[in-house]
């Protein structure tokens, strides 16, 4: 049977690591880009197959033991992979998304020196994501949870000899490790708790259990630390936007399509622990929440194409824990697909566009791409139309869903969050109307070269393009007439559904939505179309509140001053004081000590043999009065 | 008379010692070394240790003490040209010595064994005997000693060569 | 004879191999001839020998015999050696003095 076969899906990805590093000098570019693309699509294939065959298979919950990877005591943790709907999704959408971005990188790469390493990193890369998503316990998955990382750290830093970029890599690193840490701490809670680290044996447990009980509080808080960390939300999402320093295919694949999913894809994993813990999704749901709309306020003033997209990302993700913590996991983890494939789309045409202006970001130097780059152009207004909410495409129904049940948990935060969402209507449309209309603002030299992206470039939009405008049959409510496949399909994972709203309101509800998000885009139409408005240069003086958005709320001088520098202080003391005079001075007052010590021993070693021969006469009476003495 | 032979060489033995120690001429020392080497061939004796006895008067009354004379002959050392320790060495060193002597015997005193020594194997100190333990039990310390004396031997010859410059 | 000598007590000969050894100690402190202080060498380990002898005598031990029977062997191959460095030495500095063999330190 197939699903047996679900260990070649991370195997072949590590093939193709493996050769592909092993001849980055060697291979032609041609061959590297075929073998780093065809192993993922391999893995894709085989996606597919298990993906039908669970389809058709009454038993929904298939676990692959290899082999037994660590066994000490009690612990026993089996290499081991679980397949089960949460995870075949998950595995369509890496192998199926990395597929087209590894297509794509074949023409935006082509010209770099680094291009089979880079592909070598994809395919590490995507190895990494399918081991986080298909271990059947924790400790795998946390394998994979480290290897994205560091895949991550690789490829921000993939132009290392600028320092700005290799710094971009090591924050990225230090932010993920935060919540690294509290995820570990998690696990070791779980095993202490539960006796186990696998999954089928710690969630039966839960699900007898109360809620309320404080350890399983304590551990949910600790995985959505780790969650935090991973998926960018405050405080720790500072590190995305920096991230954006890679090359945009990383960007997309692992910046927004997948790694930074992996937060939710845990949460929703371990639904049942969280379901025990309202504090703790009360506190996911204001967490979530909070970032989208501070990533939205950031992103209003962003004149970097890429720094839009990161904090847009950033936001989206935001209403995804939103969805989570009011208990909304298969919305959340549908707007995981949906936002899978618009923002790969988006981050694509980004990169698109990056590409025919000659590594050009800054949008005040872009405008009137719409003739010259024609297919870029069509498929990035339906990512943005996707992204914003419009019927129907695939955003409308993802994000339709994780507001209707946002509005029966709380309306308070319901309002905010609709009002997040015009904002992103608003800052998309922002972003699409400086890219593409109006008139090209870079120098005449520049404007003759300007060319669309090659094929390999454009396919891969085209098809991502579709995903994104009709991902959204997946999930269509019932309200509107669909059955909501996916929330169907995930019932065997997800334990518990939150309830969603009668159907009036919920007509009402996307009303409200859909009208809002118009009048948003109507606005930017009027302001950057109507009104021809270019964003001021750095140095313009600003409102303060457009001042604080621009700054992105100053998180990054907040925290060089709460942590960074008090740190710096602190090592420099311990340096000076500690390590300098007392560490230092012990060792080095040893050597010299024992140097002095040695110089006035040297005295008594005068050559004088009778003064010896004294000596040990002394030396012979003190022994024998001692014992003496001592009877 | 028993024991008074014991007594009567023992003062012996620590008269000629310290004449050893105290002549000025070192002929002198040596020759007083000879006859204090010579009561102790008197106490193997009485110690019916006779092997011993033979040894300690062919090998060092006779072997030893005429290499100490033949190097002070060559040397031309018999006169009293030695430049002399200050009265204060030598006090601090006779004082030193003393204590070391108090302390022998004081330790001794807390032991209190005092036994006669009594011969209860005639045989002890025989020849036959001792070859018997000593190409026994004791047979590699035996050949190593050898090795030891040629070694000396080699060292000595080496030692006392004239370099070739 | 022998009968007769017998009843020593082993005390005696602790006292006076002591003694003579004592005397020997004396002798290196108070000379400053390398000859003379040798001879002291000798006096000690005489003291030693008859020490071993008696005890051996006492425990009816043939192996404290065995060992003097060693010592007299290396006092043999120690005098030697020890002469031979004495005569080199002289034939260097013109002296036997000790305190002119004073540059064994740093």
């Amino acid at each position: 049977m197939i699903i047996d076969l679900v260990w070649l899906v991370p195997l072949i990805p590590l093939i193709g690591f493996i050769l592909n590093g092993l001849g980055r000098n060697t291979f032609s570019k041609g061959l590297t880009g075929f073998i780093g693309s065809g192993v993922i699509f391999i893995s894709f294939a085989i996606s597919v197959g298990i993906f039908l065959a669970l389809g058709s298979d009454p038993v929904k919950s298939h676990e692959i033991f290899l082999f037994d990877w660590i066994s000490a005591g009690s612990l026993h943790i089996p290499l081991s992979f679980l397949v089960d709907p949460l995870s075949s999704i998950m595995l369509l959408i890496i192998t199926g998304v990395g597929f087209l971005i590894h297509i794509y990188s074949i023409g935006y790469m082509h010209g770099d020196e680094g291009f089979g390493k880079f592909f070598s990193y994809l395919n590490l890369f995507i190895f990494f994501m399918l081991l986080l998503v298909l271990g059947s316990n924790y400790i795998v998955m946390f394998i994979g949870w480290e290897g994205v990382g560091l895949c991550s750290y690789l490829l921000i830093g993939f132009w290392y000899t600028n320092s700005n970029y290799a710094s971009a890599a090591k924050k990225a690193f230090v932010m993920n490790r935060i919540g690294d840490l509290g995820f570990l701490l998690g696990v070791f809670f779980i095993f202490t708790t539960f006796g186990s680290v696998e999954f089928s044996k710690i969630f039966p447990q839960a699900a007898n259990m109360l809620p309320g009980n404080s350890t399983i509080a304590l551990i949910a808080l600790l995985l959505f630390i780790g969650a935090c960390g991973k998926s960018a939300q405050l405080p720790l999402f500072t590190w995305l936007p920096d991230a954006m320093a890679g090359p945009t295919p990383v960007s997309a694949l692992i910046h927004a399509a997948t790694m930074v999913t992996a937060g939710i894809y845990m949460i929703a994993r371990s639904n049942i622990l969280f379901d025990l813990a309202p504090m703790i999704q009360h506190i996911i749901a204001i967490v979530g929440l909070a970032t989208a709309i501070v990533a939205a306020i950031i992103a209003l003033t962003q004149t970097d194409i890429k720094k839009v997209l990161a904090y847009s990302t950033v936001s989206q993700l935001g209403y995804m824990f939103l969805g989570l913590g009011v208990g909304a996991y298969d919305g959340a983890f549908f707007h995981v697909i949906t936002h899978a494939f618009f923002k790969a789309l988006l981050f694509l045409c980004a990169g698109s566009v990056i590409h025919a202006l000659h590594h050009e970001q800054d949008m005040r130097h872009m405008g009137g791409l719409r003739k010259k780059l024609p297919v870029t152009f069509i498929t990035m207004l339906i990512g943005t139309i996707a992204i914003a909410g419009l019927p129907p495409f695939s955003g409308f129904f993802s994000k339709d869903e994780i507001l209707a049940h946002v509005y029966t948990h709380d309306k308070l935060m319901w309002g905010i969050a609709v009002f997040g969402a015009f904002l992103t209507a608003f800052y998309m449309f922002r972003m699409l109307f400086l890219t593409f209309y109006g008139k090209y603002r870079g120098t005449h030299h520049a404007e003759e070269k300007i060319h669309e992206s090659p094929g390999s470039m454009t396919i891969p939009l085209i098809v991502l393009a579709v995903l994104s405008a009709a991902g959204g049959i997946i999930g269509i409510p019932e309200v509107l007439g669909g059955s909501h496949w996916l929330s169907h399909w995930l019932a065997p994972v997800i334990h518990h559904t939150a309830e969603s709203p009668d159907h009036a309101t919920e007509y009402a509800l996307m009303a409200v939505s859909v009208i809002g998000v118009l009048i948003s885009i109507g606005v930017a139409y009027s302001r950057y179309i109507g009104k021809n408005h270019i964003p001021a240069p750095d140095e313009a003086k600003r409102s303060l509140l457009a001042n604080l958005s621009y700054n992105k709320f100053y998180f990054d001088e907040i925290y060089d001053a709460l942590i960074r520098k008090p740190l710096d202080i602190l090592s420099g003391f311990f340096y000076r004081i500690f390590d300098n005079k007392i560490v230092d001075g012990i060792v080095n007052g040893l050597g010299w000590g024992t140097s002095e010590a040695s110089k006035g021993l040297r005295l008594v070693q005068s050559g004088n043999v009778g003064f010896y021969i004294f000596m040990m006469v002394v030396g012979i009476i003190s022994l024998l009065l001692y014992t003496y003495l001592s009877l | 008379m028993g024991t008074s032979v014991f007594y009567f060489v023992a003062t012996l033995s620590v008269i000629f010692s310290l004449l050893v120690i105290f002549s000025k001429n070192p002929v002198h020392s040596v020759l007083y070394l000879i006859l204090t080497f010579f009561t102790f061939t008197v106490h193997y004796v009485l110690l019916n240790a006779q092997f011993l006895a033979v040894v300690n008067f062919i090998v060092y009354m006779g072997a030893i003490m005429v290499l100490f004379l033949f190097v002070l002959m060559l040397l031309n050392l018999n006169k009293d040209n030695e430049p002399l320790k200050s009265n204060m060495v030598k006090i601090v060193g006779v004082i030193a010595g003393c204590c070391l002597l108090v302390t022998l015997i004081g330790s001794l005193k807390a032991t209190a064994v005092s036994d006669p020594v009594l011969l209860r194997n005639p045989d002890l100190g025989l020849l036959k005997n001792l070859g018997k333990e000593l190409f026994g039990p004791f047979m590699l310390p035996f050949e190593l000693s050898s090795i030891l004396l040629l070694s000396a031997m080699v060292g000595a010859v080496l030692l006392t060569k004239k370099e070739k410059v | 004879m022998t009968h007769q000598l017998q009843g020593v007590p082993l005390n005696h000969y602790i006292w006076l191999s002591a003694i003579i050894f004592t005397i020997g100690v004396i002798g290196v402190l108070t000379r400053r001839n390398a000859i003379v202080i040798f001879m002291s060498v000798e006096l000690m380990l005489n003291a030693v020998n008859l020490l071993l002898t008696a005890f051996s005598v006492h425990s009816n031990d043939p192996s404290g015999q065995v060992f003097v029977f060693f010592i007299m062997a290396l006092a043999a191959a120690e005098v030697a050696v020890g002469l031979s460095i004495i005569v080199m030495v002289y034939r260097n500095t013109q002296s036997t003095d000790i305190n002119v063999l004073n540059r064994l330190k740093w």
